[in-house]
């Protein structure tokens, strides 16, 4: 019957449709019993619970904002907590004139005109029927005063809230962060659930990391209210989960002595514990009061902050990109070693300069009648130039890319805060593809002695340090140590992360190396002779000068500022004790000059602070 | 037939139903849609918050869609039939079109500005869809043969996917269902029918995966509102309080509490029978489904007494579709179905569907009123 030839048979198709029809007459049938029964069920048999709901004043539900957890260093001390205070709130429907409300309370808290017209736009882009915090952190004496005049503000109220507080000020600035107002970008990586009726949230550094972690779990009560709104009873409440509070490796000790050992100076300071990769110091100057960004900073303050040609809100410590100049030496001498370009006892004649074979211009060493006959621990301890010029040339650009890339050049470290650098480690790829030039060999010969194309980042190079001063075991730097449970006693112990060991030809080699970066510090002609007195063990370290290429912001001021912007900035890495390292650190001092005289002392005195040692001097 | 014999006989005394017919309206529809818009409108009036406004752009929205309904009232079923092909063939281009570069609102892409007005195709596609599988199905002998049987459920299965991927699942299921009606409606056999039943339970799972979260949301918030009481259930709370609290006779007109100190969400669209249950009680809701059912059955009566299979079709379908719209607001406002966001038909405030609705009901009246007299 399907065949295509088939006549069409109307009458038998039309009993066939019209079975169909009233069978789906049938199941419409079935389907409005179905319903009706459900309005039965609602309406009649549950009418009186429903009515009850509904009836005796309406039911809301209002959001429970969790508490956030704190923030402690490695002693206890408090990093960052949540302090009461009041602020003045408004549910911009029941205002029943918001123009002269607003133009009101303009006056009685003497705001100004544009701070009003700011106001009504974010009231605008709020959703409906929540509250509208209209200023924070009243005085007493300003919620005394709007509180005998409350009766002429319906729908503005004085509500009490934790706010955000940071008892250290700068001190943290950079390592802790701060937390802000949840704007249109931070909506759209959170649960917007959990977030109903908190105010702030994580925007920079630890605060921002850790976010899921310190800021907890909402909760619900859902109450009674009368037809103003106002509550009347509570019907149900499913309280919130407080955030957990947040243990760090920080010490406060170390971050001050880091701080003020910078002293007018920019440049960052990044003190490791090498057994956990716990970051003890995390200084980036100069620095900024977190505070003022809580309750959302005044953009007068903003601007002071932004425009300021020190940069003060970027985080050199993660972000700062410095060439390490002689600092990276200790690793190409150990790329050296390991590819069996040169043993302890090569030698090199360095007569202040090196020429690449064939050519004329002459690579200088900083020692401009020369160092003499050099092996690898008076390379290192005095910092000849000559002598990586030499090796570098011989071991090639990528085969130097590739060992500096397992210590890490190049590469984030991971650390637990947010947008870190990348830094830069050449090689001829890299060139290639992102410059589209062939690469030199003269780049080669600078490359041996961190200058060049070479960019690191502080956490960078205390990381490759501490590779180092544990001898190739890799450990990922961690700022949070521990996290607790709101009212709990035990700590949960955040891992730290290792990599495999680096597996070396010969352990002499990272010996080698160590030897003489202690010769550096401890050695009659080591560049940071004098740090190394009085100390009860070895310490060891590598001085750096890098030289200051051109300026990249647009410039426009008096000669002697742009002087001190062209001098060479200080880099400086150590360990201590060499042979059991406890403390590792970087220090860079943007246009401190050399090395040995303005990073290296700083490094001396976090490690008397670490270890307990007074100065007698 | 006896009516339209009687109607020869005295002209006089049917002269209303003889006049509409000649600008070919069916009375009996005709009344039952004017009594549903009206008692719609008197709801509207309060579930909008007496705004008059509201109320203007609604009626002038009704207008413009009674004037879709006469037009297409006066086209004849056989030019239907004959350009079914090209105006699915349009839609499924426009549904394109709006996936490459359509209009984004909360989070889906349905509407294409033309420019001078803004314009949802899938709506085109709920008449466009039954209208070319009834065609289609109707070239051949009834039942329809398996390969003609897959090609029909091709039809409706890649707009509804399209149009699912908008994302927009409620529309896509009432697509699916209008085109699948057809297909029911053709005399496929029993086996098939509860084979394909059991092919869908099984690709429930699948359906899952690859659902929207938001969509997931719904539906794991529709088996357990509580558990979500400040998002999502908060709607299907809310409405079941207003629909409980309406107990048999209701709050009476605008006394409504849920809705007027808007706690019920989308209460003037999506929620608006939750409206209609809290201020008139189950009596209210029972006569307005009952008027449903009657506008529906009157559709069905033209189905049957329809000429051609390809009319019978179409007719079956747009009546039975425009039941499952009802069924699936009213499910998903009393907690029944997971909320999807279908409005009540010819009641919630909005202009597309309404069009459309209207625009379909201008197709029965064509179908009803064509039809050539046998015999005297």
């Amino acid at each position: 019957m399907s065949s295509r030839f088939a006549l069409k048979d109307h009458f038998r198709e039309s009993r066939l449709i019209n079975d169909r029809l009233i069978f789906a007459a049938l199941f419409a049938g079935i389907l409005f019993i179905v319903v009706m029964v459900r309005l039965a069920i609602l309406q009649i048999v549950e009418y009186e619970h429903f009515s009850s709901l509904s009836n005796q004043n309406r039911v809301d539900i209002g959001p429970l904002p969790p508490q956030r957890g704190l923030i402690y260093d490695r002693n206890g001390v408090i990093l960052a907590e949540n302090i009461p205070t009041f602020s003045l709130e408004l549910t911009p429907e029941n205002v029943p004139d918001l123009e002269a409300t607003l133009a009101e309370l303009a006056l009685m808290f003497s705001i100004t005109e544009e701070e009003i017209t700011e106001i009504k736009k974010r009231i605008k882009r709020q959703r409906g029927f929540r509250q509208f915090i209209f200023r924070q952190r009243l005085t007493e004496q300003e919620v005394a005063v709007f509180s005998v005049n409350r009766h002429q503000f319906p729908g503005v109220d004085v509500v009490g809230r934790l706010i955000r507080h940071y008892p250290q000020g700068a001190l943290f600035s950079h390592a802790v962060g701060y937390v802000g107002r949840i704007n249109e970008r931070d909506l759209k990586r959170i649960d917007q659930q959990n977030y109903k009726g908190t105010q702030q949230i994580g925007k920079t550094g630890v605060e921002r990391y850790y976010e899921n972690l310190l800021h907890g779990q909402v909760g619900y009560q859902q109450v009674e209210t009368n037809v103003q709104g106002r509550i009347v009873r509570e019907l149900q409440n499913v309280p919130s989960v407080s955030g957990k509070d947040l243990f760090l490796h920080l010490d406060i000790n170390l971050q001050r002595v880091a701080t003020e050992a910078l002293g007018d100076f920019n440049g960052a300071v990044v003190a490791l514990e090498p057994q956990t990769g716990g970051v003890l110091a995390m200084v980036s100057k100069p620095d900024f009061d977190p505070n003022l960004f809580v309750s959302g900073i005044s953009t007068k303050d903003y601007s002071v902050l932004r425009d300021s040609l020190d940069r003060p809100l970027f985080d050199r410590s993660l972000r700062g990109h410095y060439p390490p100049g002689s600092t990276l030496k200790p690793f190409v001498a150990l790329a050296g070693l390991e590819l069996g370009l040169v043993n302890e006892q090569t030698q090199s004649f360095c007569p202040g300069w090196f020429t690449l074979p064939g050519q004329e211009h002459r690579y200088r060493c900083w020692k401009s009648h020369g160092h003499g006959k050099v092996d690898l621990k008076k390379s290192l301890a005095q910092s000849c130039d000559v002598y990586f010029y030499d090796l570098a040339h011989a071991l090639g650009i990528d085969p130097l890319h590739d060992f500096l890339d397992i210590f890490g050049f190049g590469h984030r470290t991971g650390v637990d805060i947010p947008s870190e650098s990348k830094g830069l480690s050449p090689s001829s790829e890299w060139k290639r593809t992102k410059r589209n030039q062939a690469w030199y060999p003269g780049e080669t010969v600078i490359s041996g002695i961190g200058q060049g194309f070479n960019q690191t980042t502080p956490i960078q190079l205390a990381h490759a340090t501490a590779t180092l001063a544990m001898r190739g075991v890799d450990i990922k730097p961690k700022v949070a140590r521990a996290s607790r449970n709101n009212g709990a006693n035990e700590l949960q112990l955040i891992g730290t992360e290792k990599a495999d060991a680096l597996a070396m030809d010969s352990s002499q080699h990272w010996e080698a190396v160590i030897d003489s970066m202690v010769e550096v510090v401890h050695g009659k002609r080591g560049t940071a002779r004098h740090i190394g007195k009085n100390l009860p063990f070895k310490m060891a370290g590598k001085t750096g000068t890098a030289q200051v290429f051109g300026i990249k912001q647009d410039e426009k001021y008096d000669a002697e500022t742009l002087a001190k912007k062209l001098h060479d900035h200080a880099l400086f890495i150590a360990f201590a004790p060499a042979d059991n390292p406890e403390i590792v650190i970087a220090v860079v001092v943007e246009n401190g000059g050399s090395g040995s005289r303005a990073a290296a002392p700083i490094a001396r005195k976090i490690v008397d602070q670490y270890f307990g040692i007074t100065a007698d001097e | 037939m006896n009516n339209m014999l009687r109607d020869r006989a005295n002209p006089q005394r049917w002269s209303i139903t003889q006049t509409l017919r000649k600008i070919h309206l069916d009375a009996v529809l005709l009344l039952g849609l004017l009594t549903l818009l009206s008692a719609g409108l008197i709801i509207l009036y309060s579930a909008g918050d007496q705004s008059s406004a509201l109320m203007v752009r609604q009626v002038t929205r009704m207008a413009a869609a009674f004037l879709g309904l006469l037009v297409l009232a006066n086209i004849h079923p056989d030019r239907m039939r004959d350009a079914s092909y090209w105006i699915y063939g349009a839609g499924l281009i426009l549904l394109i079109a709006v996936l490459a570069f359509g209009h984004e609102g909360k989070g889906a892409q349905r509407w294409l500005d033309l420019g001078f007005f803004r314009f949802q195709p899938s709506e085109l596609m709920k008449l466009a869809v039954p209208l070319l599988v009834a065609t289609y199905l109707a070239e051949r002998p009834l039942a329809p043969s398996v390969p003609r049987l897959i090609i029909g459920l091709m039809m409706v299965i890649l707009p509804s996917l399209l149009i699912a991927k908008q994302p927009d699942l409620g529309t896509s299921l009432l697509i699916a269902s209008s085109g699948l009606i057809v297909i029911f409606l053709s005399g496929i056999s029993w086996r098939i029918i509860i084979g394909f039943i059991i092919t869908c339970t099984a690709a429930l799972p699948v359906l899952w995966y690859k659902m929207h979260d938001y969509q997931r949301q719904r539906v794991l918030t529709f088996l357990n509102p509580e558990s979500d009481p400040l998002g999502s259930g908060y709607h299907i709370i809310q409405s079941k309080i207003a629909i409980g609290s309406g107990g048999l006779f209701g709050r009476g007109w605008l006394e409504g509490t849920q809705s007027h100190l808007a706690f019920l969400p989308e209460r003037s669209t999506d929620f608006i029978f939750s409206v209609i249950a809290e201020e008139f009680g189950l009596l209210g809701v029972g006569l307005i489904l009952f008027l449903y059912l009657l506008i529906a059955g009157r559709g069905l009566y033209i189905a049957s007494q329809a000429q051609t299979s390809f009319a019978r079709l179409l007719a079956g379908s747009i009546s039975m579709t425009f039941l499952v719209y009802v069924f699936v607001n009213v499910g998903m406002v009393t907690g029944l179905l997971p909320v999807v966001g279908v409005p009540l038909p010819l009641v919630s405030y909005g202009g597309t569907s309404m069009v459309t609705l209207l625009a379909g009901f201008g197709i029965l009246m064509s179908i009803h009123t064509h039809r050539r007299m046998m015999s005297p």
